[in-house]
């Protein structure tokens, strides 16, 4: 890093930059292995989601980066400075915390305050920040509260001027929506993105709720077992998952086992249990031919009468009615279930009964190959 | 550069080993700083708590200096002595009935203590359970004063009422029902009256902490479940608030039995218990090794005690009812 | 038909049922409750009988106060328990608050038990085996040293009041959210300044707690302080253990409302600093 000097170094070095970080936690039979040889890079003003369930090790990064834990192995760079030996008070990085841990003896404003003056500010500058803070999360008139006295969602908010006041190179969430009702998430969801907008601060987002990664992420990180198996866009992890892993834990996903028959770069042909070849997407270099496991969202395919345009036949088994949709579940034989989603019209009801012998059509380029 | 910095530099030999040196110098600064945090405090407590105990350890196996003190050679006479005793004359052993009467009033009176302190206590911290929130913290507050008043004050508040010509004597004298005083101070029901009272809240307040964790929807299903009032308490709350009660239990036992004050002041000279016969051997006794002998005694009852409560509470779902 | 007809003979209940109640349960607690305060009424009553009898109502009067105030003994032995209790509820407050931080927001460690353990000996050790353990240790240095001043109480004193100090201090910092520290040194706070910012202002209640538990126990001594005391170092409990002994007088009943006063006024203090610390 830094070897090419400042011509290599034109555009602003990356966020965050994890290489080869390991974390074990415990010793002997007790060994919990959260982190192993992760290595991601974080670019500036970017809204950054690590998606995974609960002990996938998204925690684990994100407080290795705040400095709450060390890693065992390799290091954090933060705007392309080495802040592995740096205790958290001396990383310009902040958290929101589940919990807000926000001080109970402490006013709203007092809160807010607290990073700048042990930053040593002078005052005039902490009441400005802090003025600007409050107007920011709109809570100008809650600035004198007990942090006791004021909503769950309120709360969030003061976590968040608390966190954004220092003005951080960084702010890590470590899952800040998880303790708020839907509504109140949902209307979080757009703030949070309004407030990375207007402070063009990088965001390092922690959720285990993929739905909520889906509509806030420039880019999203897919970890399981201290592992990260995917990073990309939400429509590039949605639309074109590489690992199963990664097409289960992210929506539903109807998987095929087909013959790959012919590969071309990332466009391939895949022949299906039914002796039909449909076109899918190939992962990044995939070997040639062989048996593979292919993806369909439910979303990409259609119930149709059985005959050629059907890539697939079965009986319909179940109709299970959704007001906007309708899931149908496909009995394919040896293959299991197979779930289409179609959007309801007017006119549609009844039009396949329970029972009946029906087709499914899949949408061009609607099956991905997964990497295995 | 940071002080983790430099604590992992000082060790660092190749560069891959600096994630691993700086993780290193982080748990050992914390392991310094809850050493430093909890060694004063340790250090008091091992010069004026565990320390004399080794020490008084050492004492019980030397011999009785003719002053009080002690000599120092080897001997297990004082040992011997809390339950022998050597014949003045011949020089034989017998059993020393006077210890074995005062270890058996010490242990009885404070069964019986701990007895009556729960017939008393269990409804006591049921009843301050089931108070709405609001009140039950009066009453806790009523339960908690005099846990932290004077112990000396309240046995002497009882040995007043209960003395010939205290409250009770003088009331029943007034109404006319006796002609002569009962004597009730200086018994060994006044010693268990006087512990009682002054042990009570420890049994109320462990047992009123394992109450309110109670789910009272438990109870509504065993009413639901067809279960009267008492089988309900006998089945259910009983089994539930168990290690409360044990912890209660324990609480009075082991005080009771190393009880010094009450039974001075409330059964006088001659109803000794285990506390006074070993102020005795520091005192007139000048039988030192025999006085640290009997600490131990008593030291081990308590552990045995604890060791019990331990257990029993260890693990309260043992499977059996 | 039928139903109707079993409805009339169903008996209807007297009061309404409540599963929260327990038959007899709340007489005993209420004769539980008179009994713990009820044989404190004549001791207090007595203390201000005018004439010497500690039998017989003779009059109101302070006159027993006064001779408590006046009686030279008294008040050797006040500013003995003062100055013992002072120093000793203070320094094992100061020891208890760095156990409590030590042993707590971390994860255990090996020899966590061990060090429970040490702190919680003088509660589970009887008094009076402390006690004399303590004689035999002081009468030796007493007697190598020749030094007979009050050190020795306040370290006894010191060293049972550290469980009961450490008590609410432990539970305080337990039921503090451990992610306060970790915000506020993700906010810049060094660690000194996290403990003086956040830390300590969140436990101070405890401490304050914890120190009036230790006054209170170093006040009410008598054990310990009986056996460790050099001659004429009474406190005002082991003088009253003497009095006790002989023929007594309400000046007795007079010291005891005194330090039953103090003693309640303590408590209610501290009951209050916890309600207010949950």
């Amino acid at each position: 890093m830094g070897m090419g000097g400042m011509s290599t170094r034109k555009d602003s070095p990356a966020a965050v930059e994890a290489n080869g970080v390991s974390k074990i936690f415990g010793d002997g039979s007790d060994k919990v292995v959260a982190l192993d040889d992760v290595s991601v890079t974080i670019k500036q003003n970017e809204f950054f989601t690590l998606l995974g369930p609960s002990g996938c090790g998204k925690t684990t990064l994100l407080r290795l980066i705040a400095g709450f834990d060390h890693p065992n192995n390799g290091n954090i760079l933060l705007e392309g400075d080495d802040i592995s030996g740096l205790p958290p008070y001396q990383r310009q990085v902040n958290t929101v915390f589940q919990n807000y841990a926000l001080f109970p003896h402490m006013t709203v404003a007092g809160n807010i305050a607290f990073g700048l003056e042990m930053l040593d500010k002078p005052r005039n500058e902490i009441d400005a920040t802090v003025a600007n803070m409050l107007k920011l999360v709109r809570m100008e008139e809650l600035r004198d509260r007990q942090t006791s006295q004021i909503s769950g969602g309120q709360q969030q908010r003061v976590a968040l001027a608390r966190a954004l006041a220092p003005h951080p190179k960084v702010l890590l969430l470590d899952e800040p929506l998880s303790a708020l009702d839907l509504k109140l998430r949902k209307e979080m969801q757009i703030e949070l993105k309004r407030l990375q907008n207007e402070t063009g601060i990088t965001f390092i987002f922690v959720t285990h709720d993929q739905e909520e990664a889906l509509t806030m992420s420039d880019r999203i990180a897919v970890m399981s077992n201290g592992n990260i198996l995917q990073i990309g866009s939400p429509r590039e992890i949605y639309d074109h998952p590489a690992e199963r892993f990664v097409a289960n834990f992210i929506g539903e996903t109807n998987f095929l086992t087909a013959d790959l028959v012919l590969a071309k770069n990332k466009a391939g042909k895949i022949k299906l249990s039914s002796g039909k070849t449909i076109a899918a997407t190939l992962p990044d270099n995939h070997a040639a031919n062989g048996k593979v496991t292919a993806v369909v969202r439910p979303e990409h395919a259609r119930i149709v009468k059985p005959g050629t345009s059907a890539a697939l036949e079965g009986r319909l088994d179940n109709i299970v009615y959704f007001g906007t949709d309708t899931h149908y579940h496909v009995k394919l034989g040896a293959e299991g279930d197979f779930i289409v989603r179609m959007q309801n019209s007017r006119d549609d009801a009844g039009k396949f009964a329970a029972g009946s012998k029906v087709g499914i059509a899949i949408d061009s380029n609607a099956a991905q190959v997964l990497r295995d | 550069m940071s002080t983790l910095d430099q604590l992992a530099q000082s060790e660092l030999a190749t560069g891959e080993n600096r994630a691993s040196a700086i993780a290193d110098a982080t748990h050992r600064a914390h392991v310094r700083r809850r050493l430093l945090l909890t060694t004063p405090a340790l250090i008091v407590l091992f010069c004026a708590a565990s320390g004399p105990l080794l020490i008084m350890l050492i004492y019980s196996f030397l011999s009785a200096g003719d002053y009080g003190g002690v000599e120092w050679t080897l001997s297990w006479d004082g040992w011997a002595n809390v339950f022998m005793q050597r014949d003045i004359f011949d020089g034989t052993l017998s059993i020393a009935d006077a210890h074995v009467s005062i270890l058996w009033r010490s242990v009885k009176l404070s069964l019986l203590t701990t007895f009556t302190a729960l017939v008393f206590g269990f409804p006591t911290a049921y009843f301050i359970a089931t108070r709405p929130p609001r009140t039950r913290n009066l009453w806790l507050f009523l339960i908690t004063i005099p846990f932290w008043t004077n112990l000396l004050i309240r046995t002497f508040a009882i040995m007043e009422v209960i003395r010939n010509q205290g409250v009770i004597n003088t009331i029943l004298k007034s109404l006319e029902l006796i002609d002569e005083p009962i004597q009730m101070l200086f018994t060994d029901f006044a010693i268990m009256i006087g512990m009682t009272y002054v042990y009570l809240p420890l049994m109320v307040l462990p047992i009123y902490a394992s109450m309110e964790k109670l789910d009272f929807r438990l109870v509504e299903a065993g009413y639901d479940l067809y279960a009267t009032r008492f089988r309900v308490l006998r089945r259910i709350i009983l089994p539930l608030v168990k290690p409360g009660v044990v912890a209660g239990s324990i609480l009075v036992f082991i005080p009771s039995l190393g009880a010094y004050v009450t039974p001075r002041l409330l059964g006088g000279g001659k109803n000794m218990m285990l506390g006074n016969l070993i102020e005795l051997q520091f005192g007139q006794g000048r039988n030192w090794p025999l006085g640290a002998a009997l600490s131990f005694s008593l030291l081990i009852i308590v552990m045995a005690a604890l060791l019990i409560y331990v257990r029993g509470v260890g693990k309260p779902e043992s499977g059996h009812d | 038909m039928t139903e109707l007809s079993n409805s009339a003979q169903t008996p209807t209940l007297r009061r309404p049922f409540s599963v929260r109640t327990q038959p007899g349960f709340a007489t005993i607690a209420m004769v539980c409750f008179f009994l713990l305060y009820a044989p404190l009424l004549p001791l207090v009553v007595y203390s201000f009988n005018s004439g010497t009898s500690i039998a017989f109502w003779e009059g109101f009067s302070f006159r027993w106060y006064v001779a408590a105030w006046d009686n030279e003994f008294v008040q050797d032995a006040t500013i003995r328990s003062v100055v013992v209790a002072t120093s000793a509820s203070f320094t094992a407050t100061c020891l208890a608050t760095m156990a409590a931080l030590g042993t707590t927001r971390t994860r255990p460690y090996r020899g966590l038990t061990a060090i429970y353990a040490m702190i919680n000996q003088p509660l589970m050790v009887p008094e009076i085996v402390t006690a004399v353990a303590l004689l035999i240790l002081f009468a030796t240095i007493k007697a190598v040293t020749n030094y007979h001043g009050l050190a020795y109480l306040i370290i006894a004193h010191t060293a049972f009041c550290i469980p009961f100090a450490y008590m609410p201090i432990r539970a305080r910092l337990e039921g503090m959210d451990l992610s306060l520290e970790t915000a506020a040194a993700d906010l810049y706070a060094t660690p000194w300044k996290t403990f003086r910012r956040v830390t300590l202002p969140l436990v101070w209640p405890g401490v304050l707690a914890g120190l009036m538990l230790a006054f209170v126990i170093s006040l009410d001594d008598v054990v310990i302080t009986e056996f460790v005391k050099s001659a004429g170092q009474d406190t005002l409990p082991t003088y009253m253990l003497g009095q006790l002994r002989r023929a007594i007088t309400p000046e007795v009943h007079a010291i005891s409302t005194v330090l039953l006063a103090v003693s309640v006024a303590m408590v209610t203090i501290f009951f209050f600093l916890n309600r207010k610390m949950q």
